[in-house]
C-alpha cells in the first residue's frame, strides 16, 4: 500500500484494525523512515529490534479493542523508560539506564502501544530550540536552518518528519506548544495533575506537566486519553474518573464564549502573527462562537515570575546530580567536595547552569523574600487574572508564539531574547490550566504558526472540541518537502 | 542590583559547580541581564497578596508509611558510576 506514514495516528490505527497493515510492516516503514532521516539528529536512542518483537508479538495476538493497537511511538528522552538509556538530553545522565518505567509511557504501552526510540530534547528540558542538549542541535524539517522549537524539539521534529505517529513531549514553560507551533502540529499542555509526574526527569515541579503532541486534534484526544489517569505515586496526581476525550469529540462550538485577551499583543509582533490571529477569531465566530474582549493584566510579568520560580525549583531538583548514585562521575576531584563540583561542572551543560545558579541565588539566606516569595505573589495574581476571566467566558484564543520557527544560533547569544519565545505560553504553566496549540497558518517565509486556546482547569474536552471545529475549517495542511532523505 | 563575578563564585560553590576562571566574565554578563529583566516584578506592590503556594485546590495526600517494594539492591547499584558490592563508593572523606 501507499506510504502509510505520513497519516494521521487514527486513520493508521483504522489501517491495522481493518488489517490493511500489520503492525510489523508499519513498524518496518518507521525504520526506514528512520534511518534515513540521521541529518535530523531527532533520536538519541533507537529501540529497533524491541519494537520489531513487539509488533510481531501484536501480530500474533491482536487486540483491536485498545486505543493504540500496535503503535510504535517514539517519546522525549525525558520519560525513563525500564531498561532504554534516558538521557534528559544531558551529559550526566549520558550512561543512565532507568530500572523503572515512567507512568505516562507505561499507561501508553498498555494501551498496545510500544517504544521505537527516545527522541532528543533542550537538556532537562531548558530550552526553546533545542539548542541545549548534550546531543546536539535538532533540525526542523520545515528547513535545514531552521529550530524545531524546545524544549520538546526531537518530538516535533520527529512528528513533522513522519519518523512517528505520534509522540509526548512535557512542557514547563511552553515546551510542548511552542515546538508544536514551529512544526505545524498539534500540541497539548493537560492541567496540572492530570498525567503523572513519576519517572519524568523533573525540572520544576509545580509547573511540569506531560502531554501529547500529534499531527490531528482526533489524534491528539486518542493519545491524552491514553497517557492521563491518576496514579498514586505522584503526590499532585488529580484523583478524577478517566475522560473518554476520543469518543467525546465534537465540533459544534456554537454559543461557546472565547476570550481574546488584548495584553497577548505585543510590541514588535510580525504582522502575520497578528493576522493569524484575526483568521483564528473569524473561523470560530462563524462557528457560533461568542468573542469577548478580557483582559489579564499581569501577562507581562509572567515571564519574570517563571525566571525566578522554574530555576528555583530546579536547583533543587538538579541537586541529586552528584556524581554518587548514577549518572556521570569526573575523574578529576582529590576529595568529596571538589567531586561534585566538577562532575556537576563537566556533567551540566550551559543553560543548565545559568539556572541552577539563578535558583540558587534566589533561594538563599536574605535573598529569598525578594525573589522567590515576590514571585509566588505574582503568581497568585495571574492565576487570578484567569480566575477572574473565566467567569464569563468558555476558552481563551491566543497566538502560541511571536513569531515562527527561528535559524539555528540567532538567538543563542542573549538568553532573554531566547526566553521571550515563552512570552504566550508560559502564563499557562504557572495558572496550571490546560492549553492547546493548533496549526493555523504560515508566515511569509511559509514557516507554520500555531494559535492557542487555553481551557479552565480540566477542561480539555471543550479546549479539544474548539479545536476540533477549528481544524475543519482552517484548511492548513502541512506541506512537507522530504529533503533530508 | 548587580552581581559581580565574586557573588557569582560564592554562588556556584553553594550549588557545587566549578566554573572556569574564563567563563566567569560571560556568566556575569548573561546573569546580570536576566537579573535585570527578572527586577521588572518590583514594579508591583504585593503587600497584600498572599503568595501561591499550591495549584491545585486540594492538599497532598499523604499515605502509610510502608515498604512498597524492596531487595532491589542490584538494580540500584546497577548504575552507579563506582560500586564496591553493596555499596555507593565515594573519595575518601575521613583520614
Amino acid at each position: 500500500m501507499a506510504d502509510i506514514t505520513n497519516q494521521s495516528l487514527n486513520e493508521i490505527i483504522e489501517n491495522v484494525k481493518t488489517k490493511k497493515i500489520s503492525s510489523t510492516e508499519l513498524t518496518k516503514a518507521y525504520v526506514k523512515n528512520i534511518e534515513s532521516a540521521k541529518k535530523l539528529n531527532v533520536f538519541v536512542t533507537t529501540t529497533f529490534d524491541q519494537a520489531l518483537d513487539k509488533a510481531k508479538q501484536f501480530d500474533n495476538k491482536p487486540n483491536f479493542d485498545q486505543l493504540l493497537p500496535g503503535m510504535p511511538l517514539a517519546v522525549k528522552d525525558l520519560f525513563c523508560t525500564e531498561n532504554t538509556k534516558t538521557t534528559a538530553g544531558s551529559n550526566i545522565l549520558n550512561n543512565f539506564i532507568p530500572s523503572y518505567e515512567s507512568t505516562v509511557t507505561k499507561n501508553l504501552w498498555d494501551h498496545g502501544s510500544f517504544l521505537l526510540g527516545k527522541l532528543n530534547c533542550d537538556e532537562f528540558a531548558m530550552g526553546s530550540s533545542n539548542e541545549t542538549s548534550h546531543f546536539g542541535n535538532v533540525i526542523n524539517p520545515v528547513g535545514d536552518q531552521l529550530v524545531p522549537g524546545g524544549s520538546s524539539g526531537g518530538s516535533s521534529s520527529a512528528l513533522a518528519a513522519d519518523l512517528t505517529p505520534a509522540t509526548i513531549g512535557t512542557d514547563t514553560g511552553g515546551s510542548i506548544r511552542q515546538p508544536a507551533s514551529f512544526t505545524g502540529t498539534v500540541g497539548l499542555k493537560p492541567t496540572y495533575g492530570l498525567c503523572s509526574r513519576w519517572g519524568i526527569v523533573a525540572f520544576a515541579s509545580s509547573l511540569d506537566q506531560a502531554g501529547p503532541m500529534t499531527k490531528t486534534i482526533k489524534d491528539c484526544a486518542i493519545m491524552l486519553e491514553a497517557m492521563s489517569g491518576f496514579d498514586k505515586k505522584d503526590s499532585t496526581s488529580i484523583n478524577k474518573k478517566k475522560e473518554q476525550y476520543s469518543k467525546n469529540l465534537k465540533d459544534n462550538i456554537k454559543g461557546l464564549k472565547i476570550g481574546i485577551p488584548k495584553e497577548y499583543r505585543v510590541d514588535n509582533m510580525p504582522k502575520e502573527v497578528d493576522e493569524l490571529w484575526e483568521k483564528g477569531k473569524k473561523i470560530l465566530k462563524d462557528l457560533g462562537a461568542q468573542l469577548i474582549d478580557i483582559s489579564l493584566p499581569h501577562t507581562k510579568y509572567a515571564l519574570p515570575t517563571y525566571y525566578i520560580v522554574a530555576p528555583a525549583e530546579a536547583s533543587s531538583n538538579l541537586a541529586r546530580y552528584d556524581g554518587v548514585r548514577y549518572g556521570y562521575r569526573s575523574k578529576q576531584g582529590k576529595d568529596l567536595i571538589e567531586m561534585y563540583e566538577k562532575t556537576r561542572s563537566e556533567g551540566f551543560g550551559d543553560e543548565v547552569k545559568r539556572r541552577i545558579l539563578i535558583g540558587t541565588y534566589v533561594l538563599s539566606s536574605g535573598y529569598y523574600d525578594a525573589y522567590y516569595l515576590k514571585a509566588q505573589k505574582v503568581r497568585q495574581l495571574i492565576k487570578k487574572d484567569f480566575d477572574d476571566s473565566f467567569k464569563k467566558i468558555d476558552a481563551i484564543l491566543t497566538p502560541s508564539t511571536p513569531s515562527s520557527a527561528f535559524k539555528i544560533g540567532e538567538k543563542t547569544n542573549d538568553p532573554v531574547s531566547m526566553y521571550l519565545n515563552d512570552i504566550f505560553t508560559v502564563p499557562v504553566n504557572l495558572a496550571g490550566l490546560p492549553a492547546l496549540s493548533m496549526p493555523a497558518g504560515v508566515d511569509n517565509k511559509g514557516h507554520p504558526l500555531g494559535l492557542q486556546l487555553i481551557g479552565k482547569a480540566l477542561d480539555e474536552q471543550k479546549i479539544l472540541n474548539i479545536g476540533y471545529a477549528f481544524e475543519k475549517n482552517c484548511g492548513f495542511k502541512n506541506e512537507i518537502k522530504k529533503w533530508w532523505s | 542590583m548587580s552581581l559581580d563575578k565574586e557573588k557569582i563564585k560564592h554562588v556556584a560553590k553553594l550549588a557545587r559547580i566549578s566554573v572556569d576562571e574564563a567563563k566567569v566574565e560571560s556568566l556575569t554578563k548573561d546573569l546580570n541581564s536576566i537579573f535585570k529583566f527578572i527586577e521588572q516584578l518590583n514594579e508591583l506592590n504585593t503587600d497584600k497578596v498572599e503568595p501561591l503556594t499550591s495549584i491545585l485546590n486540594q492538599s497532598l495526600r499523604s499515605r502509610k508509611d510502608e515498604i512498597s517494594d524492596g531487595k532491589i539492591r542490584e538494580k540500584i547499584l546497577k548504575n552507579s558510576p563506582k560500586e564496591n558490592e553493596e555499596f555507593f563508593v565515594v573519595p575518601k572523606v575521613v583520614e
